[in-house]
């Protein structure tokens, strides 16, 4: 089992994010669950969303303590919180930053590996505002194999409509290609 | 016959399955965490996806005097609500079940203020357990949906006629994706034939419902109602066992995982069974003689499946999601202590109480909760009940 948490602000479309790879995994044919850290939208405020993906039924009623994955849509939030709480050292770190990968200086002391993308310079340039959710997709995929592009595909239009689900999908690819991982 | 597998959230499976059900009128009132579930019906009889009177009513009191009304007149009515929301319509939530309206309400279970707070316990429900509708509890996704089912299949039965509840946890379940299997509409149209109700309000025909009761009719009536909620147990496991045939998905009023040669079990209701299940499997690969009992059915309760299921167990560890203010221990723990009285073989109970309004209970707390439990049996220590992550 994958166990994801992704890190945003209300918004930003973290529970978005975590609902289209739970959406692709399950039509695949695997086993999925997305939720948000249940509570009142508040725009802007921290907020946190979870995904687990397994190829069997997942019994698990309780947040994710432990990820495999953890996605960042705002750089601004790692300095209020961090990210690799709950992580172990063969993690991915999903990071929206202009920073390469070796300009991360270690978390709290651990190895993850970190994987870092423009993601608000592609979102400005292809959707013309920086909603970072589906451009950050494109590096989870990249860094994770989760699941392929052509599987968020039906999930991205289905939710946003073909005009700007083409423009998302755009967005996604280019992180996918601009992706830098550390091993 | 196809089945179609979804990746959806449950409130919008439920809504979908509201109208594959083909009711007359909906009733209802938005309330987190049930509000996707009636935004979205509204959408589908906007659309006219669904041949259905949506009532956008100003309360739950009216929702459920509208669900009272539309009921009478033998319409295939549904409603949903929410802890505040409920505890405003109880005045007329217990007047459905008096006068035996086969009203079906998805409740997502909340707790009450104060505190005020929107998150998931069974405070609000356990406030109606006894108004003398059925109770049932899923514990995901796609019991959610096909439960939608059975409850009208249940309700709208002639020998039954009384409003079913369809308990399940507030944002643990209403606000997840995750896979759900549709039936067609062919499937749904044969388990569930259209409604049609023997003694309606009519205007060609007169009659008085909901009349006043003087003392020397009062108990009689009563009576009636407790007759009528048992006789309804043979309907509901033959609902649930047609539904079982069609589906292949089955439903028991008490359901029991790896308890055959346990000596003793964790026992859920609601959405707490299927992460029970979970650490049960790991305790087992430990040598823990441990299993899971879950009760589907709360009212009418299942006495005779939950004795034998339990009887010569060494122990219980009961989970609660509600606090009885001053009671001998959580409303769960209280009844089966009470099913158990006097009977040979009975396990002792160790009762605990947690989750509450939201209160995450993680794998690593069921495993403390049930090991602890455990120790506390053995050791004869089982009055009242404990509020397991209790700080300071």
């Amino acid at each position: 089992m994958l166990e994801i948490r992704l890190h945003g602000r209300g918004g930003q479309g973290a529970v978005t994010s975590a609902e289209l790879v739970a959406i692709a995994a399950i039509n695949k044919g695997n086993f999925a669950q997305a939720f948000p850290s249940f509570g009142p939208e508040r725009r802007g405020a921290p907020v946190v969303a979870f995904c687990r993906v397994d190829d069997k039924k997942i019994n698990i009623r309780a947040k994710v303590y432990k990820p495999n994955v953890v996605i960042v849509l705002d750089p601004g939030l790692l300095s209020l919180l961090d990210p690799t709480e709950g992580m172990s050292d063969d993690g991915i770190l999903i990071l929206n930053t202009k920073k390469k990968p070796q300009d991360i200086p270690a978390l709290a002391g651990k190895s993850v590996h970190v994987a870092t993308v423009d993601a608000q310079t592609i979102a400005i340039e292809e959707l013309g505002r920086p909603i970072v959710n589906t451009t950050m997709l494109g590096a989870f995929i990249r860094a994770t194999g989760l699941i392929d592009i052509e599987d968020i595909r039906e999930p991205i239009l289905e939710r946003f409509g073909s005009k700007l689900g083409s423009r998302n999908m755009l967005a996604l690819e280019r992180a996918y290609n601009e992706v830098s991982i550390k091993e | 016959m196809a089945k179609v597998r979804k990746g959806i959230e449950v409130s919008i499976a439920m809504a979908d399955a509201v109208a594959q059900a083909n009711v007359d009128v909906i009733g209802a009132y938005p309330i987190t965490p049930q509000t996707h579930i009636v935004e979205h019906l509204s959408e589908i009889v906007a659309n006219a996806e669904l041949d259905a009177e949506f009532v956008p009513v100003d309360s739950e009191h009216s929702a459920m005097s509208v669900c009272c009304g539309s009921a009478a007149v033998g319409a295939r009515t549904f409603t949903s609500t929410s802890s505040q929301g409920l505890a405003l319509m109880a005045e007329i939530f217990y007047i459905a079940a008096a006068m035996r309206l086969p009203i079906v309400m998805a409740l997502a279970n909340r707790s009450l203020s104060s505190p005020l707070s929107i998150w998931n316990d069974h405070t609000d429900t356990m406030m109606v357990r006894d108004a003398g509708w059925i109770h049932l509890f899923v514990e995901n996704g796609q019991e959610s949906y096909d439960n939608i089912f059975t409850a009208f299949r249940i309700a709208e039965d002639e020998d039954v006629m009384l409003p079913v509840a369809v308990n399940f946890d507030g944002f643990i379940l209403t606000h997840m994706i995750e896979p759900i299997e549709y039936e067609d509409n062919d499937t749904i149209a044969k388990y569930l034939p259209a409604f049609k109700m023997k003694n309606t309000l009519h205007p060609d025909n007169p009659v008085s419902m909901g009349c006043f009761g003087m003392p020397e009719i009062y108990t009689e009536a009563q009576m009636q109602r407790e007759d009528a909620i048992r006789r309804a147990y043979p309907t509901i496991i033959k609902a649930w066992k047609e539904w079982g045939d069609l589906t292949g998905r089955y439903y028991h009023p008490v359901e029991t995982y790896r308890s055959e040669d346990a000596e003793y079990c964790i026992v859920t209701m609601g959405s707490y069974g299927e992460t029970a299940m979970e650490v049960v499997d790991s305790l087992r690969e430990e040598g823990e003689k441990v299993g899971v009992v879950k009760i589907r059915l709360w009212r009418p309760f299942p006495l005779d499946e939950f004795r034998k299921a339990v009887l010569g167990k060494k122990s219980l560890i009961v989970l609660d999601r509600a606090i009885s203010f001053g009671g001998p221990g959580g409303p769960v723990a209280s009844e089966l202590r009470s099913a158990l009285y006097n009977k040979e073989g009975a396990p002792v109970i160790v009762n605990y109480v947690a989750g509450l309004a939201g209160r995450d209970v993680s794998r690593n707390d069921f495993r403390n909760i049930i090991l602890e439990g455990k120790a506390r049996a053995g050791k004869g220590d089982t009055e009242g009940f404990t509020l397991y992550g209790l700080r300071g």
